[in-house]
Protein backbone atom coordinates (compact mmCIF):
# COMPACT_ATOMS: atom_id res chain seq x y z
CA UNK A 1 0.00 0.00 0.00
CA UNK A 2 3.04 2.24 -0.61
CA UNK A 3 2.22 5.82 -1.60
CA UNK A 4 -1.11 5.92 0.25
CA UNK A 5 -1.78 9.21 1.89
CA UNK A 6 -1.58 9.72 5.55
CA UNK A 7 -4.53 8.01 7.16
CA UNK A 8 -6.95 10.70 8.31
CA UNK A 9 -8.36 8.61 11.77
CA UNK A 10 -6.39 8.58 14.73
CA UNK A 11 -7.16 6.64 17.69
CA UNK A 12 -5.90 7.59 20.98
CA UNK A 13 -5.89 5.24 23.79
CA UNK A 14 -5.91 7.07 27.41
CA UNK A 15 -5.19 5.46 30.79
CA UNK A 16 -2.61 3.61 33.09
CA UNK A 17 -1.77 0.23 32.07
CA UNK A 18 -0.35 -0.20 35.22
CA UNK A 19 -3.68 0.20 36.97
CA UNK A 20 -5.20 -3.02 35.60
CA UNK A 21 -8.25 -1.93 34.15
CA UNK A 22 -7.71 1.61 33.54
CA UNK A 23 -5.47 0.06 30.48
CA UNK A 24 -8.47 -0.43 28.59
CA UNK A 25 -7.42 2.45 26.17
CA UNK A 26 -3.85 2.19 26.05
CA UNK A 27 -4.72 -1.98 25.03
CA UNK A 28 -7.13 -1.25 21.93
CA UNK A 29 -4.61 1.60 20.55
CA UNK A 30 -1.89 -1.62 20.60
CA UNK A 31 -4.85 -3.78 19.29
CA UNK A 32 -4.82 -1.64 15.97
CA UNK A 33 -1.61 -0.72 15.80
CA UNK A 34 -0.72 -1.55 12.00
CA UNK A 35 -4.51 -1.30 10.81
CA UNK A 36 -4.21 0.25 7.46
CA UNK A 37 -5.54 3.71 7.29
CA UNK A 38 -5.58 4.14 11.12
CA UNK A 39 -2.62 5.72 13.11
CA UNK A 40 -2.70 5.41 16.55
CA UNK A 41 -1.29 7.20 19.86
CA UNK A 42 -1.75 6.64 23.63
CA UNK A 43 -1.80 9.39 26.01
CA UNK A 44 -2.40 10.81 29.73
CA UNK A 45 -5.21 13.31 28.69
CA UNK A 46 -3.66 16.25 29.38
CA UNK A 47 -5.36 18.93 27.26
CA UNK A 48 -2.38 20.40 25.37
CA UNK A 49 -1.00 17.04 24.36
CA UNK A 50 -4.54 15.69 23.16
CA UNK A 51 -4.52 18.51 20.76
CA UNK A 52 -1.28 18.34 19.77
CA UNK A 53 -1.95 14.86 19.11
CA UNK A 54 -5.02 14.88 16.81
CA UNK A 55 -3.82 18.05 14.89
CA UNK A 56 -4.20 17.12 11.13
CA UNK A 57 -6.44 14.55 11.44
CA UNK A 58 -10.22 14.51 10.93
CA UNK A 59 -11.42 11.70 12.45
CA UNK A 60 -10.19 10.88 15.92
CA UNK A 61 -11.40 7.89 18.62
CA UNK A 62 -10.37 9.18 21.94
CA UNK A 63 -10.88 5.18 24.38
CA UNK A 64 -10.73 5.68 28.40
CA UNK A 65 -12.16 3.84 31.11
CA UNK A 66 -15.28 5.08 32.00
CA UNK A 67 -17.29 4.39 35.10
CA UNK A 68 -21.10 5.28 34.99
CA UNK A 69 -22.52 2.51 36.91
CA UNK A 70 -22.42 -0.71 34.25
CA UNK A 71 -21.05 -3.80 34.21
CA UNK A 72 -17.35 -4.45 34.14
CA UNK A 73 -16.97 -4.80 30.03
CA UNK A 74 -19.99 -2.26 29.28
CA UNK A 75 -19.12 -0.43 26.51
CA UNK A 76 -20.64 3.43 25.77
CA UNK A 77 -20.23 5.54 22.83
CA UNK A 78 -20.62 9.53 22.66
CA UNK A 79 -19.37 11.50 20.02
CA UNK A 80 -18.54 15.56 20.54
CA UNK A 81 -21.05 16.61 18.78
CA UNK A 82 -22.72 18.49 21.49
CA UNK A 83 -21.39 19.32 24.56
CA UNK A 84 -19.90 16.65 27.31
CA UNK A 85 -21.08 16.77 30.34
CA UNK A 86 -18.20 18.34 32.50
CA UNK A 87 -18.60 17.61 36.09
CA UNK A 88 -17.45 19.66 39.16
CA UNK A 89 -14.50 17.88 40.68
CA UNK A 90 -12.97 18.17 43.68
CA UNK A 91 -9.26 18.31 42.26
CA UNK A 92 -7.74 20.55 39.99
CA UNK A 93 -4.97 18.11 39.78
CA UNK A 94 -5.95 16.28 36.82
CA UNK A 95 -7.71 17.54 34.00
CA UNK A 96 -10.94 14.63 33.28
CA UNK A 97 -11.53 13.63 29.80
CA UNK A 98 -14.60 15.66 29.08
CA UNK A 99 -12.72 19.26 30.41
CA UNK A 100 -10.03 18.50 28.01
CA UNK A 101 -12.26 17.87 24.97
CA UNK A 102 -14.96 21.01 25.89
CA UNK A 103 -11.48 23.29 26.39
CA UNK A 104 -10.38 22.08 23.08
CA UNK A 105 -14.07 22.58 21.93
CA UNK A 106 -13.61 26.22 23.36
CA UNK A 107 -10.02 26.96 21.64
CA UNK A 108 -11.63 25.63 18.14
CA UNK A 109 -9.39 22.65 18.07
CA UNK A 110 -12.33 19.57 17.70
CA UNK A 111 -11.06 17.49 15.46
CA UNK A 112 -14.29 17.50 12.44
CA UNK A 113 -15.35 14.32 14.19
CA UNK A 114 -14.54 12.82 17.78
CA UNK A 115 -15.74 9.98 18.61
CA UNK A 116 -15.28 8.64 22.67
CA UNK A 117 -15.43 5.44 23.42
CA UNK A 118 -15.49 4.41 27.06
CA UNK A 119 -15.19 0.98 28.30
CA UNK A 120 -16.44 -0.07 32.06
CA UNK A 121 -13.51 -1.41 34.28
CA UNK A 122 -14.29 -4.09 36.76
CA UNK A 123 -11.05 -3.72 38.49
CA UNK A 124 -8.24 -0.88 39.30
CA UNK A 125 -5.41 -2.90 41.13
CA UNK A 126 -1.78 -1.90 40.23
CA UNK A 127 -0.18 -4.33 38.24
CA UNK A 128 -2.89 -6.65 37.13
CA UNK A 129 -4.00 -7.88 33.63
CA UNK A 130 -7.32 -6.53 32.04
CA UNK A 131 -10.34 -8.73 33.61
CA UNK A 132 -11.33 -10.85 31.20
CA UNK A 133 -14.97 -8.89 30.40
CA UNK A 134 -12.82 -5.87 29.45
CA UNK A 135 -10.68 -8.33 27.60
CA UNK A 136 -13.81 -8.98 25.54
CA UNK A 137 -14.57 -5.32 25.65
CA UNK A 138 -11.28 -3.95 24.11
CA UNK A 139 -11.59 -6.45 20.88
CA UNK A 140 -15.02 -5.52 20.89
CA UNK A 141 -14.00 -1.73 20.73
CA UNK A 142 -11.30 -2.43 18.13
CA UNK A 143 -13.35 -3.99 16.10
CA UNK A 144 -16.04 -1.23 16.18
CA UNK A 145 -13.16 1.47 15.43
CA UNK A 146 -12.43 -0.79 12.61
CA UNK A 147 -15.75 -0.88 11.03
CA UNK A 148 -16.72 2.63 11.57
CA UNK A 149 -13.29 4.34 10.07
CA UNK A 150 -13.90 1.55 7.24
CA UNK A 151 -17.12 3.32 6.45
CA UNK A 152 -16.32 6.55 5.74
CA UNK A 153 -18.20 9.32 4.60
CA UNK B 1 -30.43 42.27 68.76
CA UNK B 2 -27.13 41.60 66.34
CA UNK B 3 -28.10 39.40 63.08
CA UNK B 4 -26.24 36.67 62.38
CA UNK B 5 -24.98 36.11 59.05
CA UNK B 6 -23.01 32.75 57.85
CA UNK B 7 -21.43 32.45 54.30
CA UNK B 8 -20.72 29.11 53.48
CA UNK B 9 -19.17 27.10 50.44
CA UNK B 10 -19.78 23.30 50.96
CA UNK B 11 -17.44 22.44 48.46
CA UNK B 12 -14.49 24.73 47.38
CA UNK B 13 -14.12 24.75 43.54
CA UNK B 14 -10.45 25.14 41.76
CA UNK B 15 -8.33 24.11 44.59
CA UNK B 16 -7.02 20.48 45.18
CA UNK B 17 -8.17 18.09 47.48
CA UNK B 18 -11.84 18.64 49.29
CA UNK B 19 -12.37 21.63 51.80
CA UNK B 20 -15.14 23.84 52.70
CA UNK B 21 -15.86 27.60 54.24
CA UNK B 22 -17.56 28.40 57.01
CA UNK B 23 -17.69 32.29 58.12
CA UNK B 24 -20.28 33.18 61.46
CA UNK B 25 -20.74 37.06 61.95
CA UNK B 26 -22.48 38.75 64.72
CA UNK B 27 -23.50 41.75 64.06
CA UNK B 28 -20.79 43.99 62.71
CA UNK B 29 -18.57 41.50 63.61
CA UNK B 30 -16.91 38.25 62.60
CA UNK B 31 -16.95 35.59 64.86
CA UNK B 32 -15.74 32.87 63.28
CA UNK B 33 -13.87 31.42 60.31
CA UNK B 34 -13.15 28.24 59.50
CA UNK B 35 -11.60 26.32 56.80
CA UNK B 36 -12.59 22.74 57.20
CA UNK B 37 -10.25 20.21 55.46
CA UNK B 38 -12.77 16.91 55.56
CA UNK B 39 -10.18 15.32 53.36
CA UNK B 40 -9.79 12.08 54.51
CA UNK B 41 -6.43 12.09 56.21
CA UNK B 42 -3.68 9.91 54.17
CA UNK B 43 -1.71 8.22 56.54
CA UNK B 44 1.31 8.52 54.59
CA UNK B 45 3.51 8.53 57.28
CA UNK B 46 2.88 5.58 59.24
CA UNK B 47 3.06 3.86 55.69
CA UNK B 48 6.90 4.66 55.97
CA UNK B 49 7.63 3.58 59.23
CA UNK B 50 9.15 -0.36 58.41
CA UNK B 51 9.83 0.49 54.90
CA UNK B 52 13.61 0.32 53.45
CA UNK B 53 15.27 3.93 53.78
CA UNK B 54 15.64 3.68 49.71
CA UNK B 55 11.82 3.60 49.18
CA UNK B 56 11.19 6.62 50.38
CA UNK B 57 11.17 8.74 47.41
CA UNK B 58 9.55 6.05 45.66
CA UNK B 59 6.63 6.42 48.64
CA UNK B 60 6.51 9.87 49.20
CA UNK B 61 6.10 10.69 45.37
CA UNK B 62 2.85 9.62 45.81
CA UNK B 63 1.66 12.32 48.08
CA UNK B 64 1.17 14.72 44.78
CA UNK B 65 0.71 14.66 41.35
CA UNK B 66 1.20 17.95 40.77
CA UNK B 67 4.33 18.70 43.62
CA UNK B 68 5.63 14.97 43.83
CA UNK B 69 9.64 16.29 43.32
CA UNK B 70 9.57 18.28 46.21
CA UNK B 71 7.99 15.13 48.52
CA UNK B 72 11.05 12.90 46.68
CA UNK B 73 13.66 15.17 47.21
CA UNK B 74 12.81 16.46 51.06
CA UNK B 75 12.70 12.14 51.80
CA UNK B 76 16.18 11.93 49.90
CA UNK B 77 18.53 15.12 51.54
CA UNK B 78 17.11 13.17 54.92
CA UNK B 79 18.36 10.16 54.28
CA UNK B 80 21.90 11.49 52.96
CA UNK B 81 21.93 13.31 55.71
CA UNK B 82 21.32 10.61 57.81
CA UNK B 83 23.71 8.34 55.48
CA UNK B 84 26.72 10.63 55.77
CA UNK B 85 26.21 10.71 51.16
CA UNK B 86 28.06 14.64 50.00
CA UNK B 87 26.11 14.70 46.97
CA UNK B 88 28.07 15.97 43.58
CA UNK B 89 27.80 19.38 42.58
CA UNK B 90 26.31 18.42 38.98
CA UNK B 91 23.58 16.08 40.81
CA UNK B 92 22.56 18.88 42.51
CA UNK B 93 22.12 20.89 39.49
CA UNK B 94 20.18 18.10 37.93
CA UNK B 95 17.78 18.44 40.99
CA UNK B 96 17.26 22.15 40.56
CA UNK B 97 16.91 21.45 36.91
CA UNK B 98 13.73 18.79 37.28
CA UNK B 99 12.34 21.14 40.20
CA UNK B 100 12.63 24.21 37.91
CA UNK B 101 10.29 21.96 35.49
CA UNK B 102 7.80 20.90 38.99
CA UNK B 103 7.42 25.21 39.58
CA UNK B 104 6.87 25.77 35.93
CA UNK B 105 3.83 23.17 35.52
CA UNK B 106 2.09 23.55 39.07
CA UNK B 107 2.47 27.31 38.67
CA UNK B 108 1.07 27.79 34.67
CA UNK B 109 -1.78 25.10 36.01
CA UNK B 110 -2.70 27.90 38.60
CA UNK B 111 -2.33 30.87 37.35
CA UNK B 112 -4.04 30.70 34.21
CA UNK B 113 -6.45 27.92 34.81
CA UNK B 114 -7.38 28.22 38.20
CA UNK B 115 -6.76 32.01 39.47
CA UNK B 116 -6.93 33.48 36.36
CA UNK B 117 -10.99 33.38 35.86
CA UNK B 118 -11.54 35.17 38.99
CA UNK B 119 -9.67 38.37 38.02
CA UNK B 120 -11.17 37.76 34.56
CA UNK B 121 -14.72 37.32 36.06
CA UNK B 122 -15.46 33.70 34.48
CA UNK B 123 -16.47 30.42 36.50
CA UNK B 124 -13.83 28.04 35.02
CA UNK B 125 -11.04 28.23 32.26
CA UNK B 126 -13.02 26.64 29.75
CA UNK B 127 -15.54 29.63 30.04
CA UNK B 128 -12.66 31.60 30.06
CA UNK B 129 -10.78 30.13 26.90
CA UNK B 130 -13.54 31.26 24.53
CA UNK B 131 -12.98 34.84 25.28
CA UNK B 132 -9.27 34.44 25.60
CA UNK B 133 -8.29 31.43 23.25
CA UNK B 134 -4.79 32.61 22.80
CA UNK B 135 -4.00 33.44 26.35
CA UNK B 136 -5.44 29.84 27.17
CA UNK B 137 -3.03 28.26 24.58
CA UNK B 138 -0.11 29.50 25.74
CA UNK B 139 -0.65 28.52 29.36
CA UNK B 140 -1.08 24.93 28.17
CA UNK B 141 1.71 24.97 25.97
CA UNK B 142 4.05 26.61 29.62
CA UNK B 143 2.39 23.92 31.35
CA UNK B 144 3.13 20.98 28.89
CA UNK B 145 6.75 22.05 28.69
CA UNK B 146 7.57 21.89 32.20
CA UNK B 147 5.75 18.29 32.59
CA UNK B 148 8.23 17.80 29.59
CA UNK B 149 11.38 18.85 31.57
CA UNK B 150 10.05 16.68 34.54
CA UNK B 151 9.73 13.62 31.84
CA UNK B 152 13.03 14.56 30.75
CA UNK B 153 14.75 14.36 33.76
CA UNK B 154 12.23 12.35 36.10
CA UNK B 155 11.44 9.35 33.51
CA UNK B 156 7.67 10.76 33.37
CA UNK B 157 5.84 14.07 34.85
CA UNK B 158 3.37 12.04 37.05
CA UNK B 159 5.45 10.40 40.35
CA UNK B 160 8.62 10.78 38.42
CA UNK B 161 10.51 7.43 38.80
CA UNK B 162 14.47 8.21 37.91
CA UNK B 163 14.68 10.04 41.24
CA UNK B 164 16.09 8.16 44.27
CA UNK B 165 18.41 8.57 47.23
CA UNK B 166 21.88 10.05 46.19
CA UNK B 167 20.53 11.34 42.61
CA UNK B 168 19.22 9.42 40.01
CA UNK B 169 18.68 5.89 38.73
CA UNK B 170 20.02 7.46 35.04
CA UNK B 171 21.23 10.97 34.09
CA UNK B 172 20.41 13.06 30.50
CA UNK B 173 22.28 12.98 27.50
CA UNK B 174 23.60 16.58 26.87
CA UNK B 175 21.46 15.60 23.25
CA UNK B 176 18.38 14.98 25.34
CA UNK B 177 18.26 18.18 27.07
CA UNK B 178 19.51 20.37 24.24
CA UNK B 179 15.93 19.24 22.83
CA UNK B 180 13.93 20.99 25.19
CA UNK B 181 16.45 24.33 24.88
CA UNK B 182 14.02 26.29 22.52
CA UNK B 183 10.75 25.86 24.54
CA UNK B 184 12.35 27.34 27.34
CA UNK B 185 13.56 30.16 25.29
CA UNK B 186 9.87 30.44 24.21
CA UNK B 187 8.72 29.81 27.91
CA UNK B 188 10.88 32.82 29.13
CA UNK B 189 9.26 35.05 26.73
CA UNK B 190 5.93 33.65 27.20
CA UNK B 191 5.76 34.13 30.63
CA UNK B 192 6.97 37.83 30.30
CA UNK B 193 4.17 38.70 27.87
CA UNK B 194 1.59 36.65 30.55
CA UNK B 195 2.92 38.87 33.11
CA UNK B 196 2.68 42.22 31.26
CA UNK B 197 -0.78 41.41 31.08
CA UNK B 198 -1.37 40.10 34.34
CA UNK B 199 0.42 43.29 35.68
CA UNK B 200 -2.87 45.35 34.45
CA UNK B 201 -5.62 43.04 36.11
CA UNK B 202 -7.18 44.81 39.01
CA UNK B 203 -6.68 43.61 42.74
CA UNK B 204 -8.65 44.51 45.85
CA UNK B 205 -6.76 46.92 47.92
CA UNK B 206 -5.82 44.45 50.69
CA UNK B 207 -2.87 43.94 52.60
CA UNK B 208 -1.84 41.90 55.66
CA UNK B 209 1.20 41.89 58.26
CA UNK B 210 2.40 38.35 57.32
CA UNK B 211 5.30 36.55 58.59
CA UNK B 212 6.91 35.09 56.03
CA UNK B 213 8.71 32.06 55.94
CA UNK B 214 11.08 30.76 53.14
CA UNK B 215 14.36 28.97 52.47
CA UNK B 216 16.94 31.49 52.08
CA UNK B 217 20.29 31.38 50.95
CA UNK B 218 23.18 33.50 50.63
CA UNK B 219 23.82 33.13 46.61
CA UNK B 220 20.96 31.70 44.92
CA UNK B 221 17.16 32.09 44.97
CA UNK B 222 15.88 28.93 46.88
CA UNK B 223 14.77 25.87 45.33
CA UNK B 224 16.90 22.85 46.89
CA UNK B 225 18.91 24.35 49.58
CA UNK B 226 19.10 26.83 52.90
CA UNK B 227 18.23 28.00 55.95
CA UNK B 228 14.89 28.75 57.01
CA UNK B 229 14.14 32.29 57.39
CA UNK B 230 11.33 34.93 58.30
CA UNK B 231 10.35 38.53 58.02
CA UNK B 232 10.74 38.80 61.79
CA UNK B 233 14.26 37.89 61.54
CA UNK B 234 14.12 34.08 62.19
CA UNK B 235 17.54 32.22 60.61
CA UNK B 236 17.98 28.56 61.92
CA UNK B 237 18.97 25.48 60.04
CA UNK B 238 16.23 22.40 58.72
CA UNK B 239 17.08 20.73 61.56
CA UNK B 240 15.31 23.38 63.84
CA UNK B 241 12.06 23.23 62.11
CA UNK B 242 10.19 21.45 64.90
CA UNK B 243 11.61 24.06 67.31
CA UNK B 244 10.55 27.21 65.47
CA UNK B 245 6.86 25.20 64.75
CA UNK B 246 4.51 24.05 67.15
CA UNK B 247 1.93 21.86 65.87
CA UNK B 248 -1.98 21.39 66.51
CA UNK B 249 -5.00 19.91 65.68
CA UNK B 250 -8.43 21.73 65.48
CA UNK B 251 -11.40 20.24 65.13
CA UNK B 252 -12.55 21.20 61.49
CA UNK B 253 -9.65 20.37 59.73
CA UNK B 254 -7.75 16.75 58.99
CA UNK B 255 -4.68 18.88 58.32
CA UNK B 256 -3.28 19.89 61.17
CA UNK B 257 -2.52 23.75 61.76
CA UNK B 258 0.95 25.45 62.35
CA UNK B 259 2.11 28.29 64.78
CA UNK B 260 5.48 29.95 65.08
CA UNK B 261 6.19 28.37 68.51
CA UNK B 262 7.93 31.84 70.29
CA UNK B 263 5.60 34.53 68.98
CA UNK B 264 2.65 32.38 68.25
CA UNK B 265 2.17 33.62 64.65
CA UNK B 266 0.86 32.30 62.16
CA UNK B 267 3.49 31.73 59.28
CA UNK B 268 3.10 32.32 55.31
CA UNK B 269 4.78 30.42 53.25
CA UNK B 270 4.94 29.93 49.33
CA UNK B 271 5.96 32.27 46.31
CA UNK B 272 5.25 35.50 48.30
CA UNK B 273 7.65 34.48 51.27
CA UNK B 274 10.23 33.47 49.02
CA UNK B 275 10.05 36.63 46.92
CA UNK B 276 9.71 38.60 49.98
CA UNK B 277 13.15 37.10 51.77
CA UNK B 278 14.94 36.32 48.34
CA UNK B 279 14.14 38.96 45.95
CA UNK B 280 17.57 40.13 45.01
CA UNK B 281 18.85 36.71 44.17
CA UNK B 282 15.91 36.36 41.41
CA UNK B 283 17.88 35.60 38.08
CA UNK B 284 18.45 38.93 36.11
CA UNK B 285 15.02 39.00 33.22
CA UNK B 286 12.93 37.70 36.46
CA UNK B 287 13.93 40.55 38.36
CA UNK B 288 13.07 42.95 36.07
CA UNK B 289 9.77 41.70 35.23
CA UNK B 290 9.08 41.81 39.08
CA UNK B 291 10.18 45.39 38.85
CA UNK B 292 7.80 46.05 35.53
CA UNK B 293 5.03 44.27 37.39
CA UNK B 294 5.14 46.51 40.42
CA UNK B 295 5.52 44.61 42.72
CA UNK B 296 8.24 46.38 44.81
CA UNK B 297 10.59 44.75 47.26
CA UNK B 298 7.86 42.81 49.49
CA UNK B 299 4.56 42.43 48.08
CA UNK B 300 1.88 42.10 50.98
CA UNK B 301 -1.35 41.84 48.63
CA UNK B 302 -2.19 37.93 48.38
CA UNK B 303 -4.04 38.62 45.36
CA UNK B 304 -1.21 39.84 43.82
CA UNK B 305 0.07 36.38 44.73
CA UNK B 306 -0.49 35.69 40.81
CA UNK B 307 2.63 38.24 39.78
CA UNK B 308 4.37 36.62 42.14
CA UNK B 309 3.95 33.35 40.67
CA UNK B 310 4.49 34.42 37.20
CA UNK B 311 7.71 35.72 38.05
CA UNK B 312 8.79 32.92 39.51
CA UNK B 313 7.38 30.85 36.00
CA UNK B 314 9.99 33.20 34.51
CA UNK B 315 12.72 32.52 37.05
CA UNK B 316 12.07 28.51 36.43
CA UNK B 317 12.64 29.00 32.60
CA UNK B 318 15.43 31.11 33.21
CA UNK B 319 16.99 29.36 35.89
CA UNK B 320 16.95 26.33 33.78
CA UNK B 321 18.12 27.65 31.04
CA UNK B 322 20.87 29.08 33.03
CA UNK B 323 21.23 24.79 34.13
CA UNK B 324 20.81 23.25 30.44
CA UNK B 325 23.50 25.13 29.04
CA UNK B 326 25.80 24.47 31.48
CA UNK B 327 25.01 20.64 31.48
CA UNK B 328 27.88 18.18 31.50
CA UNK B 329 27.60 14.41 30.81
CA UNK B 330 27.84 13.13 34.25
CA UNK B 331 30.47 10.20 35.53
CA UNK B 332 27.93 8.97 38.00
CA UNK B 333 24.21 8.95 38.26
CA UNK B 334 24.04 8.56 41.98
CA UNK B 335 26.42 8.32 45.21
CA UNK B 336 25.72 5.17 46.85
CA UNK B 337 24.58 4.99 50.33
CA UNK B 338 24.93 2.87 53.19
CA UNK B 339 22.13 2.63 55.72
CA UNK B 340 23.31 4.31 59.34
CA UNK B 341 20.91 5.14 62.47
CA UNK B 342 20.02 8.36 62.76
CA UNK B 343 17.52 11.08 62.60
CA UNK B 344 18.28 13.34 59.36
CA UNK B 345 16.09 16.56 57.91
CA UNK B 346 14.71 18.00 54.48
CA UNK B 347 13.55 20.75 53.07
CA UNK B 348 12.98 21.81 49.80
CA UNK B 349 10.54 24.79 48.55
CA UNK B 350 7.44 22.82 46.57
CA UNK B 351 5.57 25.42 44.63
CA UNK B 352 3.22 25.99 47.84
CA UNK B 353 6.25 27.14 50.01
CA UNK B 354 8.71 25.17 52.25
CA UNK B 355 7.92 21.22 52.41
CA UNK B 356 9.66 19.60 55.29
CA UNK B 357 10.78 15.82 56.05
CA UNK B 358 12.10 14.26 58.86
CA UNK B 359 13.32 10.45 59.41
CA UNK B 360 14.47 8.38 61.68
CA UNK B 361 15.85 5.48 60.59
CA UNK B 362 17.62 2.30 62.51
CA UNK B 363 21.34 0.86 61.95
CA UNK B 364 19.63 -1.59 58.56
CA UNK B 365 18.66 1.77 57.22
CA UNK B 366 14.57 0.50 57.82
CA UNK B 367 12.63 3.67 59.10
CA UNK B 368 11.16 3.90 62.75
CA UNK B 369 9.61 7.39 62.33
CA UNK B 370 8.54 10.21 59.61
CA UNK B 371 7.29 13.41 59.50
CA UNK B 372 6.28 15.56 56.61
CA UNK B 373 5.07 18.85 56.44
CA UNK B 374 3.64 20.13 53.57
CA UNK B 375 2.90 24.14 53.20
CA UNK B 376 -0.55 24.04 52.78
CA UNK B 377 -1.00 22.72 55.93
CA UNK B 378 1.63 25.59 57.62
CA UNK B 379 -0.60 28.07 55.45
CA UNK B 380 -4.35 27.18 56.82
CA UNK B 381 -4.30 29.38 59.81
CA UNK B 382 -3.25 32.23 57.34
CA UNK B 383 -5.85 31.86 54.95
CA UNK B 384 -8.12 32.33 57.67
CA UNK B 385 -6.64 35.28 58.98
CA UNK B 386 -6.83 36.82 55.75
CA UNK B 387 -10.54 35.79 55.60
CA UNK B 388 -11.48 37.01 58.78
CA UNK B 389 -9.96 40.58 57.77
CA UNK B 390 -11.47 40.21 54.52
CA UNK B 391 -14.72 39.47 55.84
CA UNK B 392 -14.89 42.33 58.52
CA UNK B 393 -13.75 44.40 56.33
CA UNK B 394 -16.38 43.75 53.15
CA UNK B 395 -19.47 43.46 55.39
CA UNK B 396 -21.23 45.56 53.49
CA UNK B 397 -21.38 42.69 50.70
CA UNK B 398 -23.97 40.90 49.76
CA UNK B 399 -23.21 36.74 50.48
CA UNK B 400 -22.83 36.08 46.92
CA UNK B 401 -20.21 38.54 46.00
CA UNK B 402 -18.75 38.12 49.85
CA UNK B 403 -18.81 34.21 49.04
CA UNK B 404 -17.15 34.48 46.02
CA UNK B 405 -14.68 37.56 47.24
CA UNK B 406 -13.69 34.40 49.78
CA UNK B 407 -13.46 31.84 47.34
CA UNK B 408 -10.63 34.03 45.83
CA UNK B 409 -8.84 34.65 48.91
CA UNK B 410 -8.01 30.87 49.31
CA UNK B 411 -7.31 30.39 45.93
CA UNK B 412 -4.48 32.89 46.28
CA UNK B 413 -2.83 30.60 48.09
CA UNK B 414 -2.96 28.01 45.76
CA UNK B 415 -3.88 25.37 48.07
CA UNK B 416 -3.37 21.22 48.49
CA UNK B 417 -5.63 20.40 50.41
CA UNK B 418 -4.96 16.48 49.45
CA UNK B 419 -0.94 17.15 50.19
CA UNK B 420 -2.04 19.19 53.68
CA UNK B 421 -4.07 16.55 55.33
CA UNK B 422 -1.04 15.41 57.54
CA UNK B 423 -2.43 13.90 60.59
CA UNK B 424 -1.73 14.15 63.91
CA UNK B 425 -0.91 11.26 66.29
CA UNK B 426 -3.36 9.79 68.51
CA UNK B 427 -2.28 8.92 71.59
CA UNK B 428 -4.51 7.82 74.61
CA UNK B 429 -3.06 8.05 78.30
CA UNK B 430 -5.21 5.96 80.53
CA UNK B 431 -4.63 6.82 83.96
Amino acid sequence: MSGQAAPESLVIGVGNPWRGDDGAGPAVARALAGAPGLAVAECGGEPAELMERWAGFERVFLVDALVAGGRPGSIHRLTAEAPLPVVARHSSHGVGLAEAVELARALGELPSKLVIYGIEPGHLDEGAALSPAVATAVAGVAQAILDESGRRR
Amino acid sequence: MSETRTIEVDYLARVEGEGALYVRTEGDRVEEVKLRIFESPRFFEAFLRGRDFREAPDITARICGICPVAYQMGAAQAMEQICGVHMDAELEDLRRLIYCGEWIESHALHVFMLHLPDFLGYPDAITMAKDHPELVRKALRLKKIGNALMRLVGGREVHPVNLRVGGFYRTPTVDELAGIREDLVWGLDAAAEAAEFLAGLEFPDFEMDYEFVALVHPDEYPIIHGRIGSSSGIDVPVSDYDRIFTETHVVHSNALHSHLTESGRPAFMGPMARFALNRERLTPKAAALADRSGLGTVCRNPFKSILVRTVEIAFAFEEALRLLDAYRPIARPAVEASPRAGTGFGATEAPRGVCYHRYTLDEAGIIRDAKIVPPTSVNQPTIEADLHSLVQSHLDLPDDQLRHRCEQAIRNYDPCISCATHFLDLTVERG
